[in-house]
């Protein structure tokens, strides 16, 4: 089990590291849906080895659909953003801290 | 208590009524326009008819009764109860029917006289508002109420006269007469002040028993003369005696209705008839002063009337005259005729009026007719032979004179004649300098009859003096009317069967002097109360009462003394005394009245001596007359120009001293304000600024925690969570 959690440890550590240093909007979500995909492991590995059984299932499927829903607003409002700014560039939209 | 419970309502009624009018003409008599002089005449009907029902139900029914009153408590001041209330004795009585009847006159004759004029219904609103307020004084039976409605009188005085305020003249008359009549009103105001301050009541009833009862004001039997004095100088201003009187001639600017309502008939009557309702508290040194103050003005006035060109100065002077002669009845003592010679005075003069005002509205017009803006209407030399042109107005006119110059079978020789005799009595009794009061007296009563006649002939008589008198034309009726009645009413059978003697008439029988409440050491003692009367006159309360059989003599003089001691006896000395003079006076009156009579007819109808050549010869005279005795320069020189030096001086004062203090504090306080202005800028704005640029400062280094990129607070959000697992595991 620690295999498991170590992958997904180092999965939610690119993830974060991706997010925090990525500057294109697109790869900063990229780095999140890898943080899921972390967390996503972690469910499988408690389901399987811990005492979770198909609650794991249940909530790593459940992650899915999230991430799902979330990647259709989350590019939507990137999409917004690329229509006013012209670029994605998350270091340069910050106009609301004026 | 039947008597208070139709009078006194009936009474309340009576006074309201005007009111009605003065509100209706005063808010609707724009929409109403022409209409506003029908409903003001149709309400002083209803008053009118009100008014005759009470006064005869007085003095038919309730003629026992001297004064029916009630009272109500109007407010405390300090410990003192003011009680206010309206009473009606006999002379109410008669007032309410004289004031009403000829406000009633008036209103008609205004109708037509008044027509086009742009303040129509303001005219009539303002009559309502006279009437009313003359109403007031009429049925106070206290002297604060009574103050409130003189003043009221001197209001809408000022109104009507000042009614063509577009005119200067008018303007600054109807200024004269109420600035003239305040002075007065002082010294009545200080006359109140004095009893109410000594009696501790506004009410007759309390001020006269207070003073029967032997209470002096401070103690002083000479207050209470002065008090008296102060009452009678409100007297002096509104019925225009010596020296307030010249007013009264100023005040015939106004609309010569008016000036036949407040100016002959009802405002300056009311001063005559404060004096006779209070006439119980004179003592004799205040009788004498007011016999003295009514002869000067009596005489005065009547020389002044002998050379005046203007028609209503004429009339204007002689009621001045009038009045003086009212005046010196009541202060010789003879309460009776004084009162008597008020209300017959009130229906000639006002005829008279009238009649004036009937001229010159006729050459008014005739004026217009003849395209004329520039002859005086009121002159009388641009009349003559308005006998033809006007028959009725002449007869009323005519008339009229005939009773002011006092020709037996009209009213003025029964009042004139009982007025004289008085004064003889009055001489006799008190005897030395006196006896120039009937002298001043009767030769006043000559000039009367004199200027009259002379106003008379050349106004009416001979040939038209100018176009327009030829042009003019008799009004219309409701001018007429008012004229026919009015001298219809002075003939003597309204008073008294006998045409030559008034004592045995209903008037007389009803207006009884009354017995002074003036302790017998300050009062003549010819009007204290015969003894042997004393037991049944008690105040007031006299009992009306005339044995049948009596002589016409006894009932003279009626009281119910008369019929205890049956035939010659008197309620006091001077009654008999007038009585004993009472055939010289009506001789001696007849004589000088008829060789006024014929001196004017000899000058002016026949010519047989010059006017002219009788002014030149006594120029200093004539001229001494014509310029009204020069009392108007005099005043001029005196009071307006003494209060024109004061007001100078004052106004020094005022522009150095007063805005010098005033601008001195402005200084100060500029100064002080600099200073408070500088710690304010500095000091308190300052903390608020501080305070401000410290949020400021702290709010500037705080938002640069705000960068605005995600990844930074991706990266605090890290930092936080790592901090709470630190602390938490």
């Amino acid at each position: 089990m620690v295999h498991y959690l170590t992958v997904s440890a180092i999965l939610f550590s690119l993830g974060l590291f991706g997010i925090m240093t990525r500057k294109h909007a697109v790869l900063v979500l990229m780095g999140i849906e890898l943080i899921l995909n972390a967390a996503n492991i972690n469910f499988i590995a408690f389901a399987r080895f811990g005492g979770m059984n198909m609650d794991g299932h249940i909530a790593a499927i459940f992650v899915i659909i999230l991430a799902a829903a979330e990647a259709a607003i989350a590019l939507a409002i990137i999409l917004n953003i690329y229509q006013h700014f012209k670029h994605v560039n998350v270091d340069e939209v910050n106009t609301m801290k004026e | 208590m039947m008597a208070q419970n139709i009078i006194l309502p009936l009474s309340i009624a009576i006074l309201l009524v005007p009111m009605v009018s003065f509100i209706i003409n005063i808010f609707f008599g724009n929409k109403l326009g022409k209409i506003s002089g029908l409903i003001g005449t149709t309400i002083l009907g209803i008053d009118l008819a009100l008014a005759i029902f009470v006064a005869f139900t007085k003095l038919s029914t309730f003629a026992d009764l001297a004064l029916i009153q009630n009272k109500v408590e109007w407010f405390n001041l300090g410990s003192s109860k003011i009680n206010v209330g309206i009473g009606i004795d006999n002379i109410a009585a008669i007032m309410l029917i004289v004031v009403t009847l000829i406000s009633f006159l008036v209103h008609l004759f205004s109708t037509v006289y008044m027509e086009g004029d742009r303040r129509y219904p303001k005219f009539f609103a303002y009559l309502g508002l006279f009437t009313f307020s003359m109403l007031g004084i009429v049925i106070a039976n206290n002297f604060l109420l009574m103050y409130i409605f003189w003043e009221l009188v001197g209001i809408s005085s000022y109104l009507l006269i000042g009614f063509w305020y577009e005119k200067d003249s008018a303007s600054n008359a109807s200024k004269k007469a109420f600035i003239t009549n305040r002075i007065g009103d002082l010294g009545f105001f200080i006359g109140i002040m004095i009893l109410f301050f000594t009696y501790g009541s506004f009410m007759f009833e309390d001020v006269f028993a207070g003073i029967s009862s032997g209470k002096m004001p401070f103690d002083n039997p000479t207050l209470l003369t002065i008090a008296g004095m102060c009452i009678f100088m409100g007297a002096i201003g509104k019925s225009a005696q010596f020296p307030l009187h010249v007013w009264l001639p100023d005040a015939m600017e106004g609309p010569t209705p008016v000036s036949a309502l407040i100016h002959a008939a009802t405002m300056v009557a009311a001063g005559v008839y404060l004096v006779a309702k209070v006439f119980v508290m004179f003592t004799a040194d205040a009788l004498t002063f007011i016999a003295v103050i009514g002869t000067i003005t009596a005489f005065i006035s009547a020389t002044i009337a002998i050379t005046q060109n203007d028609f209503k100065k004429v009339l204007a002077y002689s009621t001045v005259s009038q009045l003086g002669f009212m005046i010196m009845s009541l202060g010789t003592g003879g309460y009776t005729n004084g009162f008597f010679h008020l209300v017959t005075h009130a229906w000639f003069k006002a005829a008279l009026f009238l009649a004036s005002g009937s001229v010159i509205h006729a050459m008014h017009h005739a004026m217009h007719h003849l395209h004329d803006h520039h002859s005086d209407p009121q002159d009388i030399n641009n009349m003559g032979g308005l006998r033809k042109t006007m028959p009725w107005t002449y007869r009323s006119f005519l008339f009229a004179t005939l009773a002011l110059s006092g020709v037996p079978i009209t009213s003025g020789f029964l009042s004139k004649d009982g007025i004289l005799a008085g004064t003889l009595a009055y001489a006799n009794l008190t005897g030395g300098w006196r006896w120039i009061i009937p002298i001043l007296g009767f030769s006043a009563a000559g000039m009367t009859a004199f200027y009259m006649f002379r106003l008379t002939i050349l106004a009416f008589h001979g040939k038209p003096k100018t176009d327009i008198a030829q042009h003019t034309k008799e009004n219309k009726l409701p001018i007429v009317l008012p004229l026919v009645i009015l001298a219809t009413l002075s003939l003597w059978f309204f008073y008294s069967p006998n045409p030559t003697n008034a004592s045995n008439g209903w008037f007389h029988q009803s207006v009884v002097q009354p017995a002074t409440v003036v302790p017998a050491a300050y009062q003549w003692d010819f009007l204290m109360p015969e003894q042997h009367a004393t037991t049944e006159i008690s105040g007031n309360e006299h009992e009306q009462h005339v044995l049948p059989g009596e002589s016409s003599e006894a009932k003279a003089i009626e009281t119910s003394a008369a019929e205890h001691v049956g035939g010659h006896s008197y309620a006091n000395k001077f009654q008999e005394e007038l009585h004993h003079f009472h055939n010289t006076a009506m001789i001696l009156s007849l004589l000088i009245a008829g060789f006024g009579i014929l001196l004017a007819f000899m000058i002016y109808q026949f010519k047989i001596i010059s006017a002219d050549k009788l002014a030149s010869i006594l120029k200093p005279l004539h001229q001494f007359s014509y310029n009204k005795w020069y009392f108007d320069e005099l005043y001029k020189a005196t009071a307006i120009g003494g209060t024109l030096v004061l007001a100078k001086a004052l106004s020094w004062f005022d522009t150095y001293i007063i805005d010098g203090m005033v601008n001195l504090s402005s200084y100060v306080t500029r100064g002080f304000s600099f200073f408070v202005g500088l710690f304010d800028n500095y000091v308190i704005d300052g903390i608020v600024n501080l305070t401000a640029n410290v949020t400021g400062y702290c709010g500037n280094m705080i938002r640069k925690l705000q960068t605005g990129s995600v990844q930074a607070y991706v990266a605090f959000a890290l930092l936080g969570l790592l901090i709470i697992i630190y602390f938490f595991i």
